[in-house]
């Protein structure tokens, strides 16, 4: 066949998609143009699915009889798969979004996964490389399929236990030795190697993704819930790589761009993540956590100052700027929009307010901000870390809301902290602080936070829901007062 | 390689105040991997390949969609102060 019309189309299409993904992410960069872009990159998706429906005529002659089936197959799963994801994804609560990422993710590793399945069952040699890169591609699709599993189930609760046992790490790389050892006898028996008796291929297919799903879940469960983010970062860039991988054996231009910009995307979502954590990213995966907590209490000056909601409320009503610090607290007690009819409250009065968002607020970064937006709160008060930080000294008054660790001047001036360099929002240095907190306890890191004992703050203990509506009540009747 | 550095260009430039989307978006993304899925299952001709092609299908078309779905929602919420729309709560 010299000319091959709907080989043509399907490549062409594929590189349209392709361009669709790139120019939906480029959009994706702004907050003004960032809705369209998630469209342009759908559109790229339903061109690359329709064009491979063109690819039926061109089928190989071994799977000609079971066409039919697979066209019905192929149909079911695409309906089954989109219908139900689409019906939770629309369903799912804003703060329940890091596990549903996770759980999708989790989704697009496991398809990766098994196409390398299907190829290396179904088809023979193709060379060595091609098949070192199938068998790369499987490993990292199952890893990032068993992980993200692991990290939506600590996510939503259904493990609470941080699992760590002695030597895991040692345990940890002989999983790994394991599966590589098998991924190379893989190789070399598919590529015309004798197999050894006791190990046919397919055996070897079989048991090398159960190991590399088990060192999926081995890898993610010592993780504690605070770094989990960074895992799902980390999981994302690896899906986006096995898909890339894949995309170089089926030859698919559209998969191997689209695998390789997220793989690279997620790396680098990644290694920001872990610096705003003031984390290395092997740090996150190979260490425990929360092993040096031990600080000295002598060392901390002052006391901890109740303050009723309502003061705390006037006194914010009376300043002429304040700064909100929002954390995930804010989130738990479900009281964004509470807080937003507070912050409108405040503008109404001629209080300049804007939102301070540290780049790990929420439980993976940019939650909070999708968070408050679900509120109502328009995007251009809030501001990040590196922005508003300066403002702080000439702030009158800053409200921290759930947050803790981010908001320690430990992070700056205690080296032998644990989250020592840190960056963190400067509220310390504001006139004056309130902090709505439901206790005295400590937050993800276990380290008593200074702030909390400085002369200008003072501690408003209770739900933030219900501390936000004294504080409208407090400001609301003041109003009518005077009028 | 190409592709690589454009992913790393682009991200680079997003404010963190769009990191979630993003991911969701990036998410979303490689949930091509379903085109995959789909010729792997077009060209099966066992039972194994059948089922492990219908899986891949199941997974990729879950993940795309529901990545879409996630995405566009939480990227209609992000609002200039300008309007005030109240539709969304």
């Amino acid at each position: 066949m010299l000319l091959n019309i709907p080989q043509i189309i399907i490549e062409a299409s594929e590189l349209v998609a392709a361009f669709l993904f790139l120019f939906g992410l480029k959009r994706m960069s702004s907050p003004v143009t960032a809705s369209s872009g998630i469209t342009v990159a759908g559109i790229g998706m339903l061109v690359a699915v329709l064009a491979a429906f063109l690819y039926i005529p061109e089928v190989s002659s071994s799977a000609q009889p079971h066409l039919a089936v697979n066209i019905a197959l192929a149909l079911i799963a695409l309906g089954l798969g989109a219908g139900i994801a689409w019906w939770s994804g629309k369903k799912v609560a804003m703060t329940a979004m890091p596990e549903m990422v996770a759980l999708y993710n989790g989704m697009g590793g496991g398809a990766a996964g098994a196409i390398a399945a299907v190829e290396l069952f179904g088809h023979g040699d193709r060379g060595v490389i091609p098949l070192i890169v199938t068998v790369l591609g499987a490993l990292i699709g199952a890893v990032s399929l068993s992980g993200s599993l692991i990290a939506w189930a600590k996510l939503s609760g259904i493990i609470k236990k941080t699992l760590r046992i002695t030597g895991q790490q040692a345990f940890n790389a002989l999983v790994m030795l394991i599966t590589i050892v098998l991924g190379g006898y893989i190789v070399t028996v598919a590529h015309g190697g004798d197999a050894l008796p006791q190990l046919s291929l397919h055996a070897a297919i079989a048991l090398f993704f159960c190991f590399a799903l088990f060192f999926g879940v081995l890898m993610t469960l010592p993780i504690g819930g605070a770094d989990m983010p960074v895992v799902i970062s980390i999981y994302n860039a690896f899906t986006g790589l096995a898909v890339g991988l894949e995309g170089y054996v089926l030859q698919n231009p559209a998969l191997m761009v689209a695998g390789m910009v997220v793989g690279a995307a997620g790396l680098l979502l990644t290694l920001l993540m872990a610096k705003a954590m003031n984390r290395s990213v092997s740090n996150v995966l190979f260490s425990n956590f929360g092993a040096t907590g031990d600080q000295k209490e002598g060392d901390i000056k002052g006391s901890l100052k109740p303050v009723e909601a309502s003061d705390a409320g006037i006194a914010m009503r009376y300043a002429s700027t304040v700064i909100i610090v929002p954390g995930y607290g804010l989130a738990v007690a479900q009281a964004q929009q509470k807080l937003f009819e507070f912050v409108k409250l405040l503008q109404a009065a001629g209080v300049q307010v804007r939102f301070a968002i540290h780049p790990v607020a929420g439980r993976m970064p940019g939650h909070m901000d999708v968070l408050l937006a679900e509120a109502g709160v328009p995007y251009d008060l809030i501001f990040q870390l590196e922005d508003i930080n300066e403002d702080f000294a000439s702030t009158d008054v800053a409200l921290v809301i759930g947050a803790n660790d981010v908001v320690n001047p430990a992070a700056r001036t205690d080296k032998s902290s644990p989250i020592y360099g840190m960056p963190i929002l400067n509220v310390d240095m504001a006139h004056q602080v309130y902090v709505v907190k439901r206790g005295e306890g400590k937050g993800y890191a276990g380290i008593v936070n200074t702030l909390f004992y400085a002369d200008n703050c003072e501690m408003v203990y209770g739900d933030a829901q219900a501390v936000l509506v004294k504080m409208i009540e407090a400001v609301r009747s003041l109003a009518g007062a005077k009028h | 390689m190409l592709a690589a550095f454009t992913g790393w260009v682009i991200i680079g430039r997003v404010p963190a105040i769009l990191h979630t989307p993003l991911m969701s978006g990036s998410n979303f993304v490689h949930g091509i991997v379903v085109v995959g899925g789909l010729f792997a299952l077009l060209n099966a001709s066992t039972i194994t390949e059948q089922i492990i092609g219908f899986l891949a299908v199941l997974l990729g078309a879950g993940n795309a969609a529901g990545g879409y779905a996630v995405t566009e929602r939480m990227l209609r919420m992000f609002k200039a102060s300008g309007n005030k729309d109240t539709s969304s709560k």
